[in-house]
């Protein structure tokens, strides 16, 4: 019987001991001083910069680098940090050759921009390896709120109430703090204990308590808290994972990729965590690639991505696709689930059928391939989890899957708050809807207002989305008219409910494409579909 | 093939670019390591008179600015002549000289402003075969607190006196280096000049402090906690130095004067702009000082090949040609009008020529057009100030275009005039001289 690398099955100990560290250290180095100001000084610092407008969290990118390069590091952390308390591992982890490196004018230039990721890490370490705090509590204001979620949208916005002088405590399922950046990153985008490091830095302005292992709908219920706290914050993530919609998926060997790479963040022992010998990934998603790279990392033979679009729709970066491929991951496009295929009640296989776009719509050709498999990864997706919120009492209004907001957080049910996890790999639906409301105007529906964008953008909504995402049209009849929405891998996503004021009453008919149409007509889904495709590059 | 033989007052070397007077020709171990390497010529560090030698201090001697990746812009020193004992510069250099016949040798020198001090120093110097002497009338630290160097430099009446012995004491070729702090160059060029001078060298070094210890509060380079102010070379010095070579070229009084050219010299390029000023020669320090003696190999090769380039078939050729088009800010043409104009295919949308016009010069270049990024010049706002393409990071992405007689100058409503015409004449100018009807 074969040891280590080419143990049969699932095993632990592929690779020697002294391999592990190698394998899951540092991706990126940090910069030494040298460096970050030889790096700081390819900075043009434009006007207006194309970079800070990029960047999610609004970073004054432009002088934060060019304190940097006047020798004054921490004054440019406190830059990062005004915007991100979380700079440092948004430094790590953020997708900057996607967001700011992207239309750096150095790339734009000469195809090289500004490492700003690594030069804010950069900042941002050298302010937390001197310990410097920048932030103090205002005077109390007496005030107490409920932050759900130690997750980086619960720690940030924890850390700012507690600022301004308000008493937080934060409510964390987990045992530990730090949400994604604790369980759900890839160990070599934040070794060394860097997520906890930074949980201790964010908290320690004060006035902050955590409660670990208090789960929502579980330990307490929203209702609950929006009674005893002057405001309540959800900043739950996606606990949801979506499912393959293949058969065999309860077989023994076929896991979640988050899952996974939250056991192989928490564990003490890299060389003691089982992987395949051969790795099957369902997805196209930056958790995907996290889970198949960690699992050549830790010994596997052969890793495949199998995704059901083309690499151009897949929402990991070029950079971590091409990551995942110099790791010796091979990525196959065009490709879905089917089914699992077992031996002894154990994955031995997956069958996968040929994709194609057909009607603008992702569909089955026949021609099944099938890969040898000892372990099948779901990386298609996660969702939020309303369970938990709508038992509790609270009838909360949801938007496409989340909970809906307005533009400065707050959901339909009075003191409580919500934040929204970004879409990308974590939501396609999400991306969808960001899109899409670009895409929304008067001549996609006769209805469209500038302060209600989405009245009367349903039925063409929906056909649209259902070319991008699949699934089935439902309807629900809404004040004499039929209100169109989807249901995407199982679930209902109703991209245009912010029309209405008040929360929907489903019914989830099925609904025909044909039907949609008599809602709109062929100018106006010709609008949609080319804004649409201009908007979005991705699927 | 271009000759680039140089022969400057009779001193004859291989290529124009020698060595200045400097720690590099302090001895003879470095001038052959020099001259191996392929430089002309060299200026031998400043002898001073016999006894015992000058003492340098023993902290750091050299202070510096630094560009992008640590390159260095600017240095300064506050090193004095050489600490060696006068016999044995002299044994050296006699040496070197027997040994490399087809290299100039000259011999920097700096003795007290008393007759007899240069009287007893120029037969030993002239006893080595040296090819030449340059007076060291430009140090500006240490020796001019004894009324030498940089003290002497100053006053041009002392600057005549000793040209003046010098010529009576030696056969040798006198090159006079001047110092350049002082108010107007013409002034110390003329009184070498009339002291009978076979040419002058410059800049020498500039007063000069290149940092602060904000921690120690003491200047750089630091001393035991206190610092002086140094002497100012490397390239952040060549614009100030180019200016004064230039100055003493278009001067009457010092035209044909022959000009050693030295302040900032690190590449060809540098080098052919100071011949094409009206210098005869190049003297490099700093450079060689940065990046070793190698750097003469693309001196060399780079100004033979952009002579080659350009029909330039000796260093005659092109000494000088630059002299005529400096002039005053009054002779220029006022009826000369430009606009910036952008190259968008080369435009990377930095936005820099934007805010610097907008916050700080004429509001001439837009931001947004049609809702998108778009740096674009208003030709109605436009001074042609050239800003914008000295900000600009990339290469002639901006370009300052002449309008073409008759063209109408948005900004003024005039159509552009054919006719060259200066301040002299302007209507504004109170002083202005009537045209000639």
């Amino acid at each position: 019987m074969a040891e280590g690398l080419y143990k049969e099955g699932i095993a632990a100990q592929r690779l020697a001991p002294d391999q592990y560290p190698k394998n899951f250290a540092d991706l990126h180095p940090p910069l030494d001083r040298h460096e970050a100001l030889v790096e700081s000084d390819r900075c043009y610092f434009c006007y207006d910069a194309p970079c800070m407008q990029a960047c999610p969290t609004s970073i004054d990118i432009p002088l934060f680098i060019r304190q940097i390069s006047t020798g004054n590091p921490l004054g440019s952390a406190k830059t990062i940090f005004d915007q991100n308390i979380l700079g440092g591992m948004c430094a790590r982890v953020c997708p900057t050759e996607t967001l700011c490196e992207e239309v750096c004018v150095r790339e734009v230039a000469e195809g090289k921009p500004v490492q700003i990721g690594r030069l804010q890490r950069y900042a941002t370490d050298t302010a937390m390896a001197r310990d410097v705090q920048f932030y103090e509590p205002a005077p109390s204001t007496g005030r107490k709120v409920a932050v759900i979620g130690a997750g980086p949208a619960g720690l940030a916005c924890a850390h700012r109430l507690a600022m301004h002088g308000h008493h937080v405590t934060i409510y964390e399922a987990r045992p530990k703090p730090g949400g994604l950046n604790e369980y759900g990153i890839a160990a070599y985008k934040a070794p060394e204990g860097f997520a906890q490091a930074e949980v201790d830095y964010v908290l320690s302005i004060g006035n902050i308590e955590v409660r670990n292992g208090q789960m929502m709908g579980r330990d307490f219920a929203l209702s609950e808290l929006a009674a005893s706290y002057d405001a309540v914050f959800v900043g739950a993530g996606l606990t949801g994972v979506n499912a393959l919609q293949a058969d065999g998926e309860d077989f023994e060997g076929v896991e979640n990729a988050v899952d996974f790479i939250a056991a192989l963040r928490q564990s003490p022992d890299l060389s003691q965590l089982q992987v395949g010998r051969r790795v099957v990934v369902i997805g196209g998603g930056m958790t995907a690639v996290d889970a198949a790279v960690q699992s050549k990392l830790l010994g596997a033979e052969q890793v495949t991505i199998a995704y059901r679009r083309g690499k151009e729709s897949m929402n990991a970066s070029e950079f971590e696709q091409d990551l995942a491929a110099s790791k010796g991951v091979s990525i196959r496009h065009w490709l879905k689930p089917v089914r699992i295929l077992a031996e002894g009640g154990k994955v031995s296989g997956i069958e996968l059928e040929y994709t194609e776009i057909r009607d603008g719509r992702v569909a089955g050709t026949g021609e099944t391939v099938r890969i040898d498999a000892d372990q099948v990864f779901k990386a298609i997706g996660q969702t939020f989890d309303a369970i938990p919120l709508n038992g509790s009492g609270s009838a909360i209004a949801m938007e496409a899957g989340r909970i809906k907001v307005d533009e400065e957080g707050r959901t339909s049910a009075p003191k409580i708050w919500a934040g929204r996890p970004e879409g990308g790999e974590y939501g396609e639906e999400h991306s969808f809807l960001k899109a899409v409301r670009n895409a929304w105007s008067g001549k996609t529906s006769s209805l469209w207002a500038a302060d209600n964008p989405a009245r009367g953008q349903c039925g063409v909504t929906a056909l649209v989305a259902q070319d991008h995402l699949g699934g089935e049209i439902l309807k629900t009849k809404m004040g004499g008219r039929w209100h169109f929405y989807n249901r995407v891998a199982g679930r209902r996503v109703d991209f245009t409910s912010s029309q209405f004021d008040h929360p929907i009453q489903y019914d989830d008919l099925l609904a025909s494409r044909q039907e949609a149409f008599s809602d709109t007509n062929d100018e106006q889904y010709a609008e949609l579909s080319n804004r649409l495709s201009l908007v979005t590059a991705k699927g | 093939m271009a000759d680039i033989r140089s022969n400057f007052v009779g001193i004859k070397s291989p290529n124009p670019f020698w060595l200045a007077s400097a720690p590099p020709t302090d001895k003879a171990y470095n001038v052959v390591r020099a001259f191996k390497a392929g430089w002309g010529g060299v200026v031998w560090k400043t002898l001073g008179e016999e006894g015992p030698p000058v003492v340098n201090v023993n902290g750091p001697r050299y202070g510096a600015i630094w560009g992008a990746d640590r390159r260095l812009l600017g240095l300064n020193n506050i090193e004095l002549i050489t600490d060696r004992d006068l016999q044995t510069n002299l044994r050296e250099i006699k040496q070197v000289k027997r040994d490399w016949q087809d290299r100039a040798m000259v011999v920097s020198i700096m003795v007290p402003c008393e007759e007899n001090a240069w009287r007893s120093i120029l037969p030993l110097v002239e006893e080595t075969g040296a090819d030449g002497i340059e007076l060291n009338f430009g140090c500006p630290h240490g020796m001019s607190e004894r009324g030498m160097g940089a003290a002497v430099g100053q006053v041009p009446e002392y600057i005549e006196m000793v040209v003046r012995w010098c010529k009576q004491y030696t056969r040798m070729p006198v090159i006079t280096k001047l110092t350049p702090n002082i108010t107007d160059i013409r002034k110390p060029a003329r009184a070498a000049h009339a002291g009978g001078t076979d040419a002058v060298s410059l800049i020498n070094t500039i007063n000069s402090i290149t940092g602060v210890n904000l921690d120690s509060f003491a200047p750089e380079p630091t001393i035991d906690g206190k610092g002086t102010h140094g002497g100012y070379c490397g390239p952040a010095v060549k614009p100030i130095a180019m200016n004064m070579v230039a100055e003493i070229a278009r001067d009457p009084e010092t035209r044909g004067l022959p000009i050693s050219a030295i302040g900032g010299i690190t590449t060809w390029r540098d080098a052919a702009e100071f011949l094409a000023l009206g210098a005869g020669n190049a003297q490099v320090c700093t450079a060689a000082m940065t990046y070793g003696f190698k750097i003469v190999e693309e001196m060399i090769t780079g100004l033979s090949e952009w002579m080659d380039e350009k029909g330039h078939r000796d260093l005659d050729d092109i000494i000088g040609r630059a002299t005529p088009n400096v002039t005053d800010w009054q002779y220029l043409n006022l009826n000369y009008v430009t606009k910036a104009r952008i190259d968008q295919d080369l435009c990377i949308k930095c936005g820099r020529c934007h805010i610097a016009c907008e916050d700080t010069s004429h509001q001439a270049i837009t931001n947004m057009v049609d809702g998108k990024r778009h740096f674009e010049v208003i030709e109605a706002e436009c001074v042609g100030c050239n800003l914008c393409v000295n900000v600009c990071p990339v290469e002639s992405c901006i370009t300052m275009e002449a309008l073409a007689a008759g063209a109408l100058d948005q900004r003024t409503d005039k159509t552009v005039s054919p006719v060259y015409a200066n301040w002299t004449t302007h209507p504004n100018n109170p002083a202005a001289k009537v045209a000639a009807e």
